[in-house]
C-alpha cells in the first residue's frame, strides 16, 4: 500500500505541526508515508473565487505528484472535497470547452484515491482506537466540507471517543458553518465575523479546553476570533489529538499556534513557544 | 406605496448593516430556527424523501429540456377550457398586458394572491402608475404593503417584523386603506389575525378582478395550481369575475402524476406541514362557478436565458419553498433585504444574477454572498446544487465568458473591480505551480515572522479587524520533511520535482 501525505498549502506554511502529527500517527499505525515534494495547493481558493482556469495547472500538478500512490491522505476536509467534488467538474468543463480529456483523466485518477484523514483511518485502515492519549476536554466542530460534501458522519467522533483521557463536550449548533468560507471571510467580513462570533459563543459555552476540527482553515478563523477575544480555548486539529500518546511527551501540546497548550499561556503569542515542537515529532517511529 | 429594489447597494454593505441591527437579528434567528427544526421533523417522517427529491429534480429537468413543447400543450389546453393566454418576454411586457387587461374591465381595484412572479416584475407599482390599486391579501404581504416595506422572505415576507411591530403597522395604516384596526388591538396573534380578516373581508367581497401567480401549471389539462395556508387565495381565485394569473414559464409540469410529487415535496419543505391547508386548482372557466374570464400571462423575464446555461439552469427547478433561506447562516444574519430582490437567500443569490444578468454591482456581489457551507443544497427538495451554481457564477463575474441575454448569444466581459484580486489569484496559482518559488516564499515568511504585524492595513483589514492573524511557524512542513527525511519523498522513489 503506497500512501502519500497531501499536507495542503495552509498546513505546510502555517500549521506544519498538523502534517507532522499525521506522519507520526500513520507511522505508529504501521503505514509508510511518502511526501512527494511536487505537491502544492489543491486550488480551492482560486476555484471557489471563480478562477477555474488558474486552478487547472494545480489539478495537473496533483496528478503528477500523486500518480504513483494508491492512497492520498490529507488532514483537510475541504481540500479533500475540492479534489473529489471539483476536480471532475474542472475536467468536464475543460472537455466541454474542447480542450481535451487530460484534466478529466487526471481527476478520474485523483478522486478514488483521495481520502480525508479520518476517512482513511476508519474506512481503509479499519481502526477507531488509534492508541491516542489526550487528557483534556474537547469540543468537536464538524466543518461544512467534512459534514456535507464528504459525508464524514460520526467518523471523527468515533475516533475521538477512543482517545484515552479525552472528555468530549457536545457543541450546540455544531452543524452550522463557522463563517470562514475562504475568500468569503474577506469579501463579506461582517457576516463572516457574525457567524464566527456565534460559533465561538457556543464553543465557550461548552467549557472545553480545546475546539477540534478536521480542517485548519476553519480553525484559523475560529482561533483568530478566540485569541482576539482573549479566550483561553485552544484550536486543535484532530490529527494532533490522535497523534498524542501517553509515552510520547513530544506531543505535549505546546505548539506552533498562537496559543500554548491548555490550560493555556496566552502571552506566548507569536514568539518563543513556536520552536518547542520543532524536530521532536516523529518519535513514535 | 411599496419600496423599491432599484439602486440597492451591493450585498456586503447591506448585509453589514443588518448584522448590527439587534432586533432584526433576533427576529430572524427565532423565525428561521423554528421553521428549520419543524421542516427537519416533517421531512424525517417520510422514508422515501430521497427518492421523492430525485424524482422532483428529474421531472423538472425533463420538462425544462422540452419546455417549448409543454408550454404549447399548456396553452392549447387553457384555450380549449375557455381561458386566454398571453406571452410576456419581460417584466415591462407582462406589466403592460396585465394593466391593459384590468383597464378593459373598467375596475380601479384588484385583489391579489401572494405571488413571487408579480413581485419580481413590480406589478403593483406598474398598476399604481396606471391608477389601479392592488390589495395584497396574504397576511404577511398585507403587513409588508401596509408598512410600505419590502418582502424579505419567500414564504413569510414579513419575517423581519415581530408582533409588536405588526400591531403598530395595523393600528397606523389599516384605516387609510379600508376598515381600520379594532380599538385597543394588542399584539396577540389571534387578535392580529382577526384584524386582518376583517380588513380583508371587505376587499374580497368588493373585488371584481383577482390577480394571482401559480405554484404549478399542469400541461396535459391546462390546470393551474395554488397552494396556500390562509384561504385568502381561495377567495381571490373564486370570488372575482375576472382572474389574471402571471406565471413564470418554468412552473409547468407535464401531468397530474408529476404534480403528485411536488404536492408532497413543497408543503413539508416550505411550512413543514404534511399537507397545506388549501390547494386550489382551476382549468379555464366554468359557467356559473368562479371567474367568468381567465387570463394566463406566461412570463419569461430571463428564464430562457437562464435555461441556456447548462450549469445555471438547475435554478429553474426551484419551487419557491424557501427551505434554503431557513437553513442559511448568511441569510439569518444578513436578512432578506440585503439580496436586493424578491428572491433572497441562497436561491436568490443564484436566481437574481441569472434572471437579471450580471447587470450591476448588486448582481455581481450576490454569487459571493455565501460561505459555500452547503446547507441549502442539503435541504433543497429539488436538489439544486446551489454552491455549484454560485461558484459557476463567480467565474462569470471574474472571467466573463459565454452567455445568453434576451435570447442572443453574447460574450460577457469580466466585471470591474476584480483586477487586483485576479492578479493575486494568478500569481498565487503560478507560485503554487512552482514549488521552488513556494519553498523560498515560505522560508521568507518564516524568517520574517517576528516582523509580521498583528493587524493588516488595506484589504487585509477585512480579516484582521476582528480576527488575529495566524502566526507563521519557524519551519514549513516541507522543510521539516527535507531536514528529517533527507529530501526523500518516501516510497515510491521519485525525483525531487522541484521545478521552481
Amino acid at each position: 500500500m503506497r500512501v502519500a501525505l497531501f499536507v495542503t498549502c495552509i498546513n505546510d506554511l502555517l500549521q506544519p505541526r498538523t502534517g507532522r502529527a499525521v506522519v507520526t500517527l500513520l507511522e505508529r499505525l504501521g503505514v509508510e508515508v511518502g511526501f512527494p515534494e511536487e505537491q502544492s495547493c489543491c486550488g480551492q481558493p482560486q476555484f471557489n473565487t471563480g478562477y477555474r482556469h488558474a486552478t487547472e495547472p494545480l489539478v495537473r500538478r496533483f496528478d503528477r505528484a500523486f500518480r504513483e500512490y494508491d492512497y492520498v491522505v490529507t488532514p483537510s476536509g475541504s481540500c479533500a472535497a475540492m479534489v473529489r467534488d471539483n476536480y471532475p467538474r474542472i475536467g468536464a468543463k475543460a472537455a466541454a470547452e474542447g480542450r481535451g480529456r487530460e484534466l478529466a483523466e487526471a481527476a478520474a485518477l485523483a478522486v478514488p484515491k483521495t481520502y480525508e484523514l479520518t476517512e482513511f483511518l476508519v474506512d481503509v485502515l479499519k481502526v477507531e482506537d488509534v492508541g491516542a492519549y489526550y487528557p483534556h476536554t474537547v469540543t468537536y466542530h464538524p466543518t461544512c466540507h467534512g459534514l456535507r460534501m464528504l459525508g464524514l458522519g460520526d467518523r471523527p467522533l468515533r475516533l475521538l471517543r477512543h482517545v484515552k483521557g479525552l472528555e468530549l463536550r457536545e457543541l450546540p449548533g455544531a452543524e452550522e458553518c463557522c463563517g470562514f468560507g475562504g475568500t468569503f471571510a474577506v469579501k463579506n467580513p461582517a457576516v463572516s465575523v457574525a457567524m464566527g462570533a456565534d460559533k465561538v459563543r457556543h464553543v465557550l459555552g461548552t467549557g472545553a479546553e480545546a475546539v477540534c476540527t478536521v480542517d485548519n482553515s476553519c480553525l484559523l478563523h475560529i482561533g483568530g476570533l478566540l485569541t482576539r477575544q482573549g479566550a483561553a480555548v485552544r484550536p486543535v486539529h484532530i490529527a494532533e489529538i490522535l497523534a498524542g500518546t501517553e509515552a510520547g511527551t513530544e506531543e505535549r501540546p505546546t505548539t506552533d499556534r498562537a496559543e500554548g497548550g491548555p490550560p493555556t499561556d496566552r502571552s506566548a503569542r507569536g514568539t518563543g513557544t513556536g520552536d518547542s515542537g520543532r524536530g521532536t515529532e516523529g518519535g513514535g517511529r | 406605496m411599496t419600496g423599491t429594489y432599484l439602486g440597492m447597494p451591493a450585498f456586503p454593505r447591506a448585509a453589514a448593516g443588518s448584522t448590527r441591527d439587534a432586533r432584526l437579528r433576533a427576529n430572524l434567528t427565532h423565525a428561521t430556527h423554528t421553521i428549520r427544526d419543524k421542516r427537519a421533523r416533517a421531512v424525517a417522517e417520510l422514508d422515501d424523501w430521497a427518492q421523492l427529491r430525485a424524482a422532483g429534480a428529474a421531472v423538472k429537468d425533463r420538462t425544462l429540456l422540452r419546455l417549448d413543447r409543454y408550454l404549447e400543450q399548456l396553452e392549447a389546453a387553457v384555450v380549449a377550457a375557455g381561458g386566454r393566454v398571453h406571452w410576456a418576454a419581460d417584466a415591462a411586457e407582462a406589466n403592460r398586458i396585465v394593466t391593459e387587461l384590468v383597464r378593459e374591465t373598467g375596475e380601479r381595484e384588484v385583489v391579489k394572491v401572494k405571488s413571487m412572479a408579480t413581485q419580481e416584475i413590480g406589478l403593483n407599482e406598474a398598476l399604481e402608475q396606471a391608477g389601479i390599486r392592488a390589495y395584497e391579501t396574504d397576511l404577511a404581504e398585507l403587513i409588508v404593503q401596509l408598512g410600505e416595506d419590502l418582502p424579505s422572505h419567500i414564504l413569510v415576507p414579513a419575517i423581519h417584523r415581530n408582533r409588536a411591530e405588526i400591531r403598530d403597522i395595523f393600528r397606523r395604516e389599516m384605516g387609510r386603506w379600508g376598515r381600520p384596526a379594532p380599538e385597543g388591538l394588542s399584539d396577540a396573534p389571534a387578535e392580529l389575525a382577526e384584524a386582518a380578516r376583517l380588513h380583508l373581508r371587505e376587499k374580497f367581497l368588493a373585488a371584481k378582478v383577482g390577480i394571482s401567480g401559480a405554484n404549478f401549471m399542469v400541461a396535459e389539462t391546462g390546470t393551474l395550481v395554488v397552494v396556500e395556508s390562509e384561504g385568502n387565495g381561495r377567495m381571490c381565485l373564486t370570488l372575482p369575475e375576472t382572474l389574471i394569473s402571471v406565471v413564470g414559464i418554468e412552473k409547468v409540469v407535464p401531468t397530474w402524476q408529476d404534480l403528485e410529487i411536488f404536492l408532497q415535496l413543497l408543503p413539508r419543505s416550505s411550512t413543514a406541514e404534511r399537507m397545506n391547508p388549501y390547494t386550489s386548482t382551476w382549468t379555464g372557466t366554468v359557467d356559473g362557478d368562479g371567474p367568468r374570464t381567465f387570463h394566463l400571462v406566461l412570463l419569461d423575464n430571463g428564464r430562457t436565458d437562464t435555461l441556456a446555461d447548462s450549469v445555471g439552469r438547475q435554478a429553474l427547478r426551484c419551487i419557491r419553498c424557501s427551505a434554503c433561506l431557513n437553513v442559511c447562516p448568511v441569510y439569518e444574519r444578513a436578512g432578506g433585504h440585503a439580496y436586493g430582490s424578491p428572491y433572497p437567500g441562497p436561491i436568490g443569490a443564484i436566481l437574481t444574477p441569472q434572471l437579471r444578468g450580471l447587470a450591476g454591482p448588486l448582481e455581481e456581489s450576490l454569487p459571493y454572498a455565501s460561505s459555500l457551507c452547503g446547507a441549502c443544497y442539503e435541504v433543497c427538495p429539488v436538489a439544486i446544487d446551489i454552491p455549484e451554481v454560485l461558484v459557476h457564477l463567480r467565474e462569470r463575474v471574474v472571467e466573463g465568458g459565454p452567455g445568453v441575454r434576451r435570447g442572443a448569444r453574447v460574450v460577457l466581459k469580466p466585471a470591474k473591480g476584480h483586477a487586483a484580486e485576479r492578479a493575486a489569484m494568478r500569481a498565487a496559482a503560478w507560485a503554487f505551480d512552482h514549488p521552488g518559488v513556494l519553498r523560498r516564499g515560505m522560508r521568507l515568511a518564516a524568517r520574517t515572522r517576528g516582523l509580521h504585524p498583528r493587524r493588516l492595513p488595506g484589504p487585509g483589514r477585512a480579516w484582521s479587524q476582528d480576527r488575529d492573524l495566524p502566526v507563521v511557524p519557524p519551519e514549513s512542513f516541507r522543510d521539516w520533511w527535507r531536514r528529517t527525511r533527507g529530501g526523500s519523498s518516501g516510497q515510491p522513489s521519485r525525483g525531487e520535482g522541484d521545478a521552481g
